[in-house]
């Protein structure tokens, strides 16, 4: 399952890119799919605060196709926003498709839902 | 009592791919529960585990602390194993979010000091130097257990970079046999880390004399 949750805490790990960012990694050729999850208040709410990095949320929700998050990053969190928040995060899934790194171009490939992430020999910082 | 997490949907085809729960598993399953009240009262956010493998041992840290109040991340070198890790979480109803990567690999600039609850059951059993290395540039079964010298070379570079992982209050659990030196491991992340640690469960299981080791940061001193 690569939710976007799990993307906003993903960054290139390979040769190039130890001293950048190498981050956020652009979605290219994907299937999505949107799958219902449960709802927690709570948890979204901390895990905005202490670890979201809204640019890179807002830009890959774009590349699948929602744009329903504002582009300036919200200091109220009610709950009209946690809602949002939940569908963008938990419930959209890549299951099909690409992460492209920004800084050096490498391509990690999402398969069945799980994104190969390994690193050739060669490749390894 | 937490029940095992079901794994009645993997079949023989993949155990010959991806290490079967067996004792070593189940004493962490074990010690995770023995824990609970510990791990519950932390509200970890973000947890991680390395080397899923099936995937039971994250299903079983979901169900101690319930399926939506943390994020599950596992990571694992066996394909086979990631998408093992997916499935056991559906069956078991918690979202588990494996990757394909070597150790904590494309998480490590993200989640900086983030991860509040880290597990380990690592390849752990001494071999040759070589077989380690081949183990895991196979990608297969055979990482599951060739740990190199002293069983401890794949562990080594986890205990090396916990400190760059681990959150503030985060607690790492770590499994180990008694021929990785248990009390050598454990003075030197106090000694070089800064690392407190405890022994939660220790049992022998046939030839194996097993311990799940918790580590997490001495208090500063104020
Ligand atoms: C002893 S098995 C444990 C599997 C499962 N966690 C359990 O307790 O039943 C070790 C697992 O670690 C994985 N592994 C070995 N080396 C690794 C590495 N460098 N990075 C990530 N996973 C690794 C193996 O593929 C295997 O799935
Ligand atoms: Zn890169």
């Amino acid at each position: 399952m690569v939710r976007l949750i799990t993307h906003n805490l993903l960054a290139c790990h390979a040769k190039n890119c130890t001293q950048t960012k190498g981050f956020p990694l652009a979605f290219n050729d994907v299937r999505v799919e949107t799958k219902e999850a449960e709802f927690n208040a709570d948890f979204l709410k901390s895990f905005y605060e202490r670890k979201i990095d809204w640019d890179a949320l807002v830009g890959a929700a774009k590349q699948l196709g929602d744009t329903s998050l504002p582009l300036e990053r919200p200091e109220m969190v009610d709950d009209d926003f946690l809602q949002l928040l939940h569908h963008v995060l938990l419930e959209i899934h890549v299951e099909e498709g690409e992460m492209i790194c920004p800084n050096c171009k490498h391509v990690y490939k999402i398969r069945d839902g799980i994104p190969n992430m390994l690193l050739a020999e060669h490749e390894i910082g | 009592m937490i029940p095992t997490p079901d794994t009645s949907h993997l079949t023989n085809a993949d155990f010959e791919h991806v290490y079967e729960p067996a004792e070593d598993t189940f004493i962490l399953l074990d010690a995770l529960e023995a824990d609970a009240e510990r791990l519950r009262a932390l509200t970890p956010r973000i947890a991680m585990e390395i080397g899923s493998g099936s995937g039971c041992v994250s299903a079983f840290l979901g169900a101690v602390l319930g399926s939506t109040t943390c994020l599950y991340l596992s990571t694992d070198i066996n394909p086979h194993a990631a998408l093992c890790t997916l499935k056991t979480g559906g069956q078991n109803k918690v979202p588990l979010e494996p990757v394909v990567t070597s150790l904590i690999g494309p998480f490590a600039k993200r989640l900086h000091r983030a991860v509040d609850v880290l597990i380990f059951n690592p390849p752990y059993v001494p071999t040759e130097d070589e077989e380690m290395t081949d183990a895991q540039a196979g990608r297969a079964i055979e990482g599951s257990w060739a740990g190199g010298k002293q069983g401890m070379l794949v562990t080594e570079r986890v205990l090396c970079g916990l400190d760059e992982i681990l959150s503030e209050k985060g607690l790492f659990y770590l499994v180990a046999v008694k021929d990785n030196d248990v009390p050598s491991i454990r003075r030197r992340m106090d000694e070089e880390y800064g690392f407190e640690s405890d022994i939660v469960l220790q049992r022998r299981a046939g030839r194996e004399h097993l311990f799940v080791i918790r580590f997490s940061r001495k208090a500063s001193p104020s």
